[in-house]
């Protein structure tokens, strides 16, 4: 498979896709959701491709492309993909198809909505692969642009404030990781993640930023802080890390849900990517130094959106809460892996990061697919949510609370839904290396595990609620159409090796160069 | 042949002259053929272009006894600037299709203007440039007194006073360099080699710059940018915007710059923290840039927004040319080409696309009309254009700011934060208009804006100059392999021995 651009071509996928609609469908809705449904299926089938020529016993780049592109600037043309970059283009395509199919029967979304989701499919695509950071920056604002029109054009009765919001958070974030990787170049001449990921295991990084930003007379190492908590901003807001999450809740609540798919689905690891391949590799050092505060950071995050979402009544608030609560799990267990050890536990730190990966891998799936759950119920309310407006929902559409519990049950964790072995696997890495981080995150399982539960009882259980005698069941074509979310989520809860097949390479490669620190620690 | 570029735009406004006058149909298609063939030749030209080059076009002797020729000649900067006069000439005509009154002679003034425009970036002669840099004053000052709208005499006329100060100030360098140097040539080629003394260079170098500044709407001498803007008609602003801002910038860096790099050297004093009149100049640029993106932000008046916006943008220009490095230098000039496409899109979509349906400008009234609902063409376009202008990546706008500020961040790193803070009110005031004019909450009941649709005219126009800003955007080397060898020549090395980095 090697030679030819199938990375360039995955992200032409979307991107042509989404002008032939707007060129081509017309008024013509039923073309448009053809045309989208083809397209988010063919960049499905391109990632699968693409995840069938993978040499899964490496953790080097693979597929890798590198072309002078601005030449002025230092700037190439460079995508590849190691495990991680598999993984996440993975899950973009799925949430993408399940988010197109998701809007397939909302009359509202028409030609403009099917567009806009392939354009930040596009995004997605491209964040996950780019190595360079100009084009990597593109790609991130590309996908911001279409999600700020999605919520803005689309959602509900608060749309206006909460896209305006969004859109101001990620963009404060956006321009502090300008300025990070401005101030980056600007020492190093550099914009290559993997080059400034060399540069800083090597230890010539501090020296380089000592020597060309020399601005106030600031140390190499202080500057290196700086620009460290800046590049974090950026990322901190996207996933989003508390207390960076406050655009988050209206956000996701006021966006149609098959927006909020999307959002919580890919966009949010969008943040955790960056950790990942950026952050992580880029400025361990100064993750180290600050690894107290980050861990407690991961904390709140974890316990306090729990309590958070123990306290909503409105379910898409409850599962936005929700959803920063297991994004914080992937963040403890990539702090707790960022920990200096020297050299020592090794396994640990592997372990925590499988977890991590799979969990990625597994929330975007159960994310999705709840709030596609969430889509459907509104559908049949006329956009009613509330914990307090329904009852006894398993007597009137038992298809429906059966399949929507599944994904319930895997977001609580249950062993044998694909939600357990990710978080299983963070808190046996974590355990060694943040003890007391782990123990108090253990609070968020507990509180997950009683605010889902309250969920199913008052909406699924108890007396029937007149209203809704009528409240039809899925029908067939719902049916088959969440059925291979829901086969993923159950293959996934038993094999959790085809994840870790794919990543573990890549995990012990990372681990591997996190092992020596510049000089100073 | 090159200069058919400048002869087929005087040609087309003679053949306006000898059409009837009651054919607006015949005016508009000359116009716009003869906006073709400008384009079309600048392309070609820039095709067999070696970069690094210059090429000599015509040189004939004019007035030999003052050494004053007839002499075009090209290099990759007036490339540049060449293609852009050519993109936004032709986007001005397809933006003007709906000018009915005295259309020939709107039509006939419009190719005078491009023609001088083509005229200016392309003289090596120093006489000859100044001579096309006050002809296309003229027809700006008509275009905008006819047919103007808010305040258009005192519009034109502030115009029209403003340039020629400047050119009384750029006159007298001239003058004063033609004498320095032996009062033999006026030939720019020459007197880049010619070896002025320093302290001649010191007083000439401002003059001349703030001269050609004021038309790059350098702060504080930017009034007449936003009422001149504002007044024009759609095309006129267009071209002012994006064209004739450009002239004043050439002139800086083509004359003042060139020809006196040794102005740029520190005074050896310091005078209210200042040290050289780079540092001035620089100081003046960010304060246009951070000043009109603040006063853009509470504008009621949609032109006004994009008035401000350009002295912002322009701001960008004059910091690039402040740097003194080939990164900031090379941005400087790319950013007169993204600045040029982004502004004439954004008044096209003020001025044409919503002014010329719903009779006004005002952001309150524009807000419950949900023009979105009403012309989604104009909605996306203006979308689109604010993007390009905020500087999103894969837009023209973000290869030339980043340069700059990269350029910047070397020379003065606190004047590089700030303008960072520039581009950040410059999103505040783009988001701003477009949420007031296209997104605006309306009362449920208000009756829906009938106007009509679109036209093909305008869909062209729009297409265009997004192409445009595209295409630079995601590859800029279509211009910066232009630029640079041009700033790597031999004329510009007295620029290059000072503090050029």
């Amino acid at each position: 498979m090697n030679g030819f651009p199938w990375i360039t071509l995955l992200t032409l996928v979307p991107l042509s896709g989404a002008l032939l609609i707007l060129l081509v469908a017309g008024k013509n809705r039923n073309a448009a959701r053809a045309l989208a449904a083809a397209t988010g299926a063919a960049a499905l089938a391109v990632t699968i491709l693409l995840w069938h020529g993978f040499d899964a016993a490496t953790g080097a780049l693979q597929f890798q492309e590198r072309y002078a592109w601005i030449p002025a600037l230092g700037v190439d043309y460079h995508v590849a993909i190691d495990g991680l970059g598999l993984l996440a283009l993975l899950l973009s395509a799925i949430v993408a198809l399940m988010s197109i199919a998701a809007s397939w029967d909302t009359r509202e979304h028409g030609r403009l909505y099917f567009a806009l989701v392939l354009f930040l499919e596009a995004g997605l695509f491209g964040t996950f692969t780019a190595l360079n950071f100009i084009h990597w920056f593109f790609f991130w604002e590309l996908s911001l642009i279409p999600a700020f029109f999605l919520i803005r054009l689309w959602g509900g009765s608060q749309r206006a404030r909460a896209a305006n919001q969004f859109f101001v958070y990620t963009m404060v974030g956006s321009v502090a990781l300008l300025l990070a990787f401005l101030a980056l170049y600007l020492a190093t001449g550099k914009f290559d993640f993997i080059d400034l990921a060399q540069m800083a295991r090597s230890g010539q990084l501090i020296p380089e930023l000592a020597r060309n930003l020399s601005w106030h007379h600031r140390t190499g190492e202080q500057t290196a802080w700086w620009l460290f908590w800046l590049a974090f901003l950026g990322f901190a807001v996207k996933i989003p890390i508390i207390p960076f999450h406050t655009w988050l809740p209206s956000t996701y609540a006021e966006a149609p849900s098959s927006t909020t798919m999307l959002l919580t689905g890919a966009m949010s690891k969008m943040g955790l990517y960056g950790l990942l391949r950026i952050l992580l590799p880029i400025f361990p050092a100064q993750m180290q130094r600050a690894l107290t505060l980050l861990l407690w950071l991961a904390v709140a995050s974890v316990v306090l959106s729990a309590l958070a979402a123990w306290a909503q009544t409105d379910m898409k608030r409850m599962f936005a809460y929700s959803s920063i609560n297991h994004l914080g799990y992937c963040v403890l267990g990539i702090f707790a892996a960022a920990r200096w050890t020297g050299g020592s536990l090794a396994t640990e730190k592997a372990a925590a990061l499988d977890g991590v990966y799979l969990q990625i891998f597994n929330h975007a799936v159960m994310a999705a697919a709840i709030f596609w759950f969430v889509a459907l119920l509104e559908k049949r309310s006329g956009g009613l949510r509330g914990l307090n407006d329904f009852g006894g929902l398993r007597k009137i559409a038992p298809v429906f609370c059966g399949l929507m519990g599944i994904a319930v049950f895997s977001a609580l964790g249950l062993p044998g839904l694909n939600g357990f072995p990710g978080e299983f696997l963070i808190f046996k890495g974590a355990f060694p290396l943040a003890t007391w981080a782990a123990v108090l995150s253990g609070i968020g399982l507990l509180v997950t595990a009683i605010f889902l539960l309250q969920l199913l009882e008052r909406v699924f259980f108890g007396p029937v609620n007149e209203r809704w005698r009528t409240m039809p069941d899925l029908s067939l074509g719902e049916r088959l159409a969440v059925f291979p979310a829901i086969a993923l989520m159950l293959v996934l809860g038993f094999y959790p090796q085809i994840i870790v097949g794919t990543v573990n390479s890549t995990v012990v490669q990372l681990v591997t160069q996190l092992k020596p620190l510049p000089p100073g620690f | 042949m090159l200069a058919w570029t400048i002869y087929i735009s005087f040609l087309g406004a003679l053949v306006l002259v000898l059409i009837p006058k009651a054919n607006a149909g015949a005016a508009r298609v000359v116009a716009l053929l003869t906006a073709i063939a400008g384009f079309a030749i600048a392309v070609a030209g820039a095709c067999r272009y070696t970069p690094g080059a210059l090429i000599t076009v015509v040189r004939v002797a004019w007035i030999p006894s003052l050494g004053i020729e007839y002499h075009l000649a090209a290099d990759g900067i007036s490339l540049t600037l060449l293609l852009l006069t050519g993109v936004v000439a032709i986007a001005g005509v397809l933006f003007s299709w709906n000018v009915e009154r005295r259309s020939a002679e709107f039509f006939e003034l419009y190719l005078v203007l491009i023609g001088a425009v083509y005229g200016v970036f392309l003289s090596f002669d120093l006489f000859l440039l100044f001579v096309f840099y006050e002809l296309a004053i003229i027809p700006k000052y008509f275009l905008i007194a006819i047919w103007g709208s808010t305040r258009r005499e005192y519009a034109a006329m502030k115009l029209a006073l403003y340039s020629f100060a400047g050119s009384a100030m750029v006159l007298i360098g001239v003058i004063a360099a033609f004498v320095e140097a032996g009062g033999r040539t006026m030939n720019l080629v020459e007197l880049a080699r010619y070896p002025f003394p320093a302290h001649f260079q010191m007083w000439a170098f401002p003059l001349v710059f703030v001269g050609f500044a004021i038309l790059a709407g350098l702060w504080p001498f930017h009034t007449w940018a936003p009422t001149g803007h504002v007044a024009a008609p759609t095309a006129a602003s267009m071209l002012l915007a994006g064209v004739v801002m450009k002239l004043g910038a050439y002139g800086c860096l083509r004359v003042a710059m060139m020809l006196f790099p040794r102005g740029l050297d520190p005074w050896g004093l310091h005078v209210l923290g200042f040290g050289s009149w780079r540092d001035l100049f620089a100081v003046l640029a960010l304060t246009g840039i951070v000043y009109g993106a603040s006063v853009a932000l509470v504008q009621r008046d949609f032109k006004f927004v994009i008035g401000y916006s350009s002295v912002s943008h322009m701001g960008f220009v004059l910091l690039g040319l402040m740097t003194l490095s080939q990164i900031g230098v090379s941005g400087a000039v790319l950013q007169m080409f993204s600045h040029g496409v982004i502004a004439g899109l954004l008044f096209a979509v003020a001025g044409r696309m919503v002014y010329d349906r719903t009779h006004t400008r005002d952001l309150r009234e524009l807000g419950p009309m949900r023009l979105a609902k009403v012309i989604p063409f104009a909605a996306v376009t203006f979308v689109i254009a604010a993007m390009a202008s905020v500087g999103l990546p894969g837009f023209s706008g973000f290869v030339a700011e980043f340069e700059i500020l990269v350029g910047a961040w070397r020379a003065f790193p606190t004047l590089a934060i700030l303008a960072g803070v520039g581009i950040l009110i410059g999103i505040a005031f783009a988001w701003r208009a477009m949420d007031k004019v296209f997104f605006g909450d309306a009362p449920v009941a208000a009756a829906r804006l009938d106007c009509p649709r679109i036209s093909l005219a305008e869909r062209l126009g729009a297409a265009i100059l997004i192409g445009a800003t595209l295409a630079v955007g995601v590859y800029p080397r279509l211009l910066l392999d232009l630029i640079i060898p041009a700033l790597n020549s031999p004329l510009f090395d007295g620029l290059r021995k000072g503090a050029w980095r």
